[in-house]
Parts: C-alpha cells; structure tokens; sequence
C-alpha cells in the first residue's frame, strides 16, 4: 500500500519534473527563418537607433562614435538582483562576433542564446519579438561592422532562485506574446509607430508598470510607475497624462526639449540621443501612435494617501 | 505702529512660509529656489527656440534679452541652493540625483559648459537668426548634458 503511493506519488514527480522541462525549454525560431532575406547594413544602422542598442551596451557618457563602441558594463538594479549589460561587439571572444543573423534573431525575437539558455527580460526581448526577420538581418550587418571590444562580459549579480534560468521559460509563457496591445483599425502612421513603440524602441519596457513576477502590466500600458530598485517615478505617456501635441512629442524626440522648454534626464535623455538620428517620419509615427494609446489615470506612489 | 504690524505680519508669512518649505520634506525652500532658476531659463529658452524655429519672428533686440538673462542666471552663485542631502530621495520633489554630490561628480564641468553655452548664445542671439540657430544646439545640449548624468525621472 505504502510502496504503491510511494510509486504514484514517484511517477507523479517525474511526470511534473517533465512537464517543467518541456515548458520551460528554450524555444527557438525554425532554422530557416532568415532564408532568403538580403542584409543592408545602412539599414542596419536606422535598426540600431530605433532599438536603442547603445543606451545600454555602449558607456553610459558616450558620445559620438563612441556609442559604436557597445562594450557593455551598464548595470540595472531590479528587485531580482542587478543585470549587467553584455559586450555585443563582433570581437569573437567576448562579443558576439560568431553569431548568425538566426542567433541574433534568436535572441531579439525568442530571448535565446545560440548555446539555448534563456536570457533574462531585462534584455528586452518581450518587445523586440516585434522585430521584423528582415529589420533583424539588416541590424546583423550593420553591428559587425562596428569595431570589436576585448572586454568580457562580467556574470549578472543575480541570487538564488532567480539565477535559474530555466524557471525563465515559464516567464515567458506567462508575459512573452506577439500580440500588440493598441489594435484595430490603424493608419499607415500609427501602424508604424506601434512598431516602433511597441517593438523595436521598446517604450514599455520602462513606460509600463510591473507585476511582482517582472511581467509588463498591459492594462496599465504607457501608465508609468517606480523605477525599478531606483529613485524616482517612470512617467505616464499615456493621453491621460501626456497632454502633448503630435508636434511636441516630435519636438521632444528630436532636441529634447518640453513644450515648457525642460529637458529631458537620466535615460530618456539617451533615448532622445537614438530618436533625434530617426528619419523625421518615423518620429511622427511615433507621435500619432502615442495618441491613440488607451488613457490610464497615474497610479499614486506607494505610500501616498 | 503700523510699521510695527506690518513688520509682524511680514514675520508671521515669513514663519509660515518656512513651515511651509519644512512640510515639504527637508530644503523645500532650496528645492523650489533652483526649480524657479530653471524655469526662469525654461522661459528664455523657450524665447529664443521659438525663433530658431521660425515659430516667432526674429527679433533680434528681444533675443538679445533672453540670452543675456540665460547668461546672468549662469553667473550667479547657486552654491545655497544646493545642499548635500537635497537630493530626490531625500525629498522627492527634486528629481536631482545623489550623484551630484557623490565622489567622481562632474558637476562643476556640466554646470560650466551650460555657462560656455550661454556665452555663445548671448554672443550670438543679436547678431543675427542664423547665428542664433547655430548656437542652440549646443544650448540644448549642455542642458541635456546634466539632465542626463544627474536627473531621476519623474512624472
């Protein structure tokens, strides 16, 4: 009697340690997902500014070319421990100088490495799964065109059990989707905007609030909230707070400054670094996007009465 | 004896204006002085933006006042206003950023290079609407320069 619940119990166990391992393996695109599409490095390069790749793996004072040069180091406090950004230069030792268009589109669009590990969502592949294949191959060859760096990539100051990178795969069946939050009937103009907000400018990732597991808070889209493990508050940027016009957002985007003639700070000075380079279009889609966001009312900070 | 009760009354707003600023967290007063700075030079800024924009006409003897005025708030002292434990977590109606007074701060070079901005402009703003615009890019960027290295976000 015992050793027969003993064995269900056993074949239970195993029964859950499988499930576990099939739902939180790595999944990755088919292998000939970038078949056929041709690589414009020039192109490539609009990519770079539009996903924002040097506001984190560049130094955070660099200027100029010195945004090319994508070292990593930058470190992101979060309550799950604090993430250090990778060298994703083409020097083949520390950078990802070996890698496919596939391993890059692998890691943008899946949150996979080549060698099938999950990467931490700090990595923000939960909005680059937006990426187009095509806009993907175009940033492939325009990043290994940049110079190598030979610095390796420090381990991210994660604890346990959050450095089980496995129970990533479970975060992304629970926030990981290639659903957009704003739908419907959308003009050429917002369409390209959702795609850069949404996709590769990955707004949300800092604009939207977090639940306890780190997963976005779609209802409360572009509503704003704390910085993680930081000081200050991310702002709302949604209609219901941002009473900006399209011609100010673009303003914003291009020299940022305000309406009231502030500047922008902190990280969202970078981002303006990336949007400024945008062609004039593109920051009109993003613009004509943002005002068609659902408004959601600031939430108090935590605390307050 | 009217002195005498408009003096007490002047010390009585006085005191409540001070409690005002202590209910606010620790330098409130401190706080809302260089927020008053920066809106001051938001104004002047927004003066001479307009016209490098052409959103307002040219005027040079208009532009020149707003640059000078930028000028004159870079020359002044501000070292009062910026008391160490000021910052945003101390009080969060700043949204100035620990680093400031933390070991390694460029403060002082991110606060000359907005007086070598404003210097250009003030130079520059009378001459001509070329010459304006030429100089408020760099403008721009020594505000953002600071913003960027010291600013915490905020709604």
């Amino acid at each position: 009697m015992a050793s027969r619940t003993v064995k269900v119990l056993g074949a239970l166990a195993l029964l859950g340690v499988g499930a576990f391992l099939v739902l939180t393996r790595a999944d990755k695109l088919p292998d000939t997902a970038m078949d056929g599409l041709q690589a414009d490095a020039a192109r490539g390069e609009q990519v770079f500014w539009a996903g924002g790749c040097a506001s984190c793996h560049a130094a955070i004072d660099a200027t100029g070319d010195g945004k090319f040069l994508l070292a990593g180091g930058q470190k992101f406090s979060s309550p799950f421990g604090t993430f250090i950004a990778p060298n994703i230069s083409p020097d083949p030792e520390n950078g990802i100088g070996g890698w496919t268009a596939l391993d890059l589109a692998n890691a943008m669009a899946r949150g996979v490495s080549p060698e099938g590990t999950h990467y931490y969502p700090v990595f923000p592949y939960a909005s680059y799964i937006h990426a187009d294949l095509q806009d993907i191959a175009d940033l492939h060859a325009f990043l290994m065109t940049l110079p190598a760096v030979a610095t390796p990539s420090p381990a991210h100051e994660v604890g346990f059990p959050f450095n089980i990178r496995r129970s990533l795969g479970g975060w992304k069946m629970l926030f990981l989707t290639p659903d957009w939050v704003v739908d419907g009937d959308l003009s050429e103009a917002q369409k390209r905007g959702r795609y850069l907000v949404e996709g590769l400018g990955h707004c949300a990732e800092c604009h939207t609030p977090r639940n306890a597991l780190g997963g976005l808070d779609r209802s409360r889209w572009l509503a704003g909230g704390p910085v993680p493990g930081g000081k200050g508050n991310f702002p709302n940027i949604t209609p219901a707070s941002l009473d900006w016009s399209e011609k100010d957002i673009v303003e914003y985007l291009t020299t940022g400054f305000t309406p009231d003639f502030d500047s922008a700070g902190g990280h969202m000075a970078l981002v303006v670094e990336n949007t400024a380079k945008l062609p004039p279009e593109d920051r009109a889609a993003i613009a004509a996007y943002l005002q068609i966001v659902p408004p959601v009312e600031t939430a108090k900070p935590q605390g307050a009465p | 004896m009217k002195k005498w009760i408009a003096g007490l009354a002047l010390a009585t707003l006085s005191l409540g204006m001070a409690a005002n600023a202590q209910d606010e967290g620790p330098f409130g007063m401190e706080i809302e002085a260089r927020q008053g700075l920066m809106a001051y030079r938001a104004i002047n800024i927004g003066t001479l933006a307009a016209m490098a924009k052409g959103e307002a006409e040219y005027d040079a003897a208009k532009a020149k006042v707003a640059a000078d005025a930028l000028l004159a708030s870079a020359s002044l002292d501000q070292s009062m206003l910026w008391p160490a434990g000021s910052d945003n977590a101390a009080n969060p109606k700043s949204t100035a950023a620990a680093a400031i007074w933390a070991d390694g701060s460029d403060i002082g070079d991110k606060s000359a290079a907005f007086t070598t901005a404003a210097q250009a402009m003030a130079a520059a703003a009378g001459t001509d609407l070329a010459s304006l615009q030429g100089a408020m890019d760099g403008l721009g960027a020594s505000c953002g320069g600071c913003h960027k290295a010291y600013r915490v976000p905020s709604n």
